[in-house]
């Protein structure tokens, strides 16, 4: 009896513990949602310039769901890009999320197939940060959890796309300077990303490459180039100890940012 | 309405969805050679960079020329906010700002 009541207080502690938890990670997730809402205005206005419709806004971020991504692909369109260079930079761009699947897998492995083939429609940059973080301090994995961590960034980006897209189709953006917002926010992203110096070397090889094959060959192809080269520059250089290049659990720094 | 980049959506998650979904369905592939990672973690900023850089420094016409004008200046005073408080909307709204101002004052085109 006296061993009943001792698993009774610990499934209790257990309970309280992961309720602690999750509070403190929907603490976390409503500073992520304040800035995905407005990021998401601004692919909204991004998308509009790229000449999209509403419904190819709501489809891009319920769907495709993948912020930076979701801008690269913008421009390009915008660009006149073919959709195959298209595919092929949103795929560079989220190959990063082979290493978050990678971690997040080991705390899922119980559950079933088409649950995990559903949560990693979700899984981006900040859902990793916050649901890890969560896994870690709990020691196990939460359902609830991941699905809190999963709506702070998914529910804001696309109401926030939506809305974007609504009030810039009322205002003039060249003279609002708002047309200057996209090559802004992806420098700004790109930077959210850098956290050695190969990181560095592979966004300057980038662009070293991406302008004067873009002058010789076109933007969309200076784009491709400079986006598989840039890594290359990267690889060429020693790692710093701010390189994250060994510790695949580390989120992106660009989560900070409010993009999926 | 159009509908015209639906499928395009579709596309975009095609190239996403995989990196995603594989680790956690097929345990193992995340094994990858150590140089093959990070030359994915790399990928990331490289693109980003690229699409920044020819958003900003080329323009859009047929060939493209090289482009002089406050642009390039915004997107460097939004990566030096960026830098320094690493939220990505001041930055932004910082850009928008230096490029709006100038233009009204006439000093841009």
């Amino acid at each position: 009896m006296g061993g009943g009541t001792a698993g009774t207080t610990t499934t209790a502690d257990e309970a309280a513990a992961v309720r602690e938890s999750r509070r403190q990670m929907t603490r976390d997730g409503l500073a992520i949602s304040a800035y995905a809402l407005p990021v998401g205005l601004v692919f909204g206005l991004t998308a509009l310039q790229a000449h999209y419709s509403f419904l190819d806004v709501l489809a891009n971020s319920a769907i495709a769901f993948a912020g930076g991504a979701q801008f690269a692909a913008a421009g390009l369109v915008k660009d006149g890009a073919s959709w195959l260079a298209i595919a092929g930079v949103v795929a560079l761009v989220n190959a990063r999320h082979l290493l978050y699947s990678a971690a997040i897998a080991p705390y899922a492995t119980e559950r079933p197939r088409r649950e995990r083939a559903f949560m990693a429609h979700f899984l981006t940059d900040e859902t990793f940060a916050l649901a890890l973080a969560h896994f870690r301090r709990i020691g196990r994995f939460d359902r609830r959890g991941y699905w809190i961590a999963s709506m702070a960034i998914f529910v804001p980006w696309t109401i926030g796309s939506c809305i974007g897209y609504v009030v810039a189709g009322a205002v003039n953006t060249t003279g609002l300077g708002l047309d200057v917002a996209f090559p802004a926010a992806m420098a700004g992203l790109s930077l959210g990303m850098v956290s050695g110096r190969r990181d560095v070397a592979a966004a300057l090889g980038a662009v070293a490459v991406a302008v004067p094959v873009g002058l010789a060959g076109g933007a969309s192809i200076g784009l491709v180039a400079g986006a598989l080269i840039g890594p290359l520059f990267g690889l060429a250089v020693p790692a710093s100890p701010n390189d994250e290049s060994s510790a695949p659990e580390t989120p992106e720094p660009s989560a900070e940012a409010g993009l999926p | 309405m159009s509908v015209a980049l639906v499928p395009l959506a579709f596309l975009m998650w095609a190239m996403t969805y995989p990196s995603r979904a594989l680790p956690m369905l097929a345990p193992g592939i995340e094994r990858l050679p150590a140089w093959a990672v990070t030359y994915l973690r790399l990928a990331g900023p490289a693109a980003l960079a690229a699409l920044a850089a020819v958003n900003c420094l080329l323009t859009t016409d047929k060939p493209p020329h090289l482009l002089v004008g406050i642009e390039p200046v915004a997107v460097g005073i939004c990566v030096l906010v960026v830098a320094r408080t690493r939220l990505l909307l001041p930055g932004v709204v910082a850009a928008v700002i230096l490029v709006a101002v100038t233009r009204a004052l006439g000093i841009a085109a």
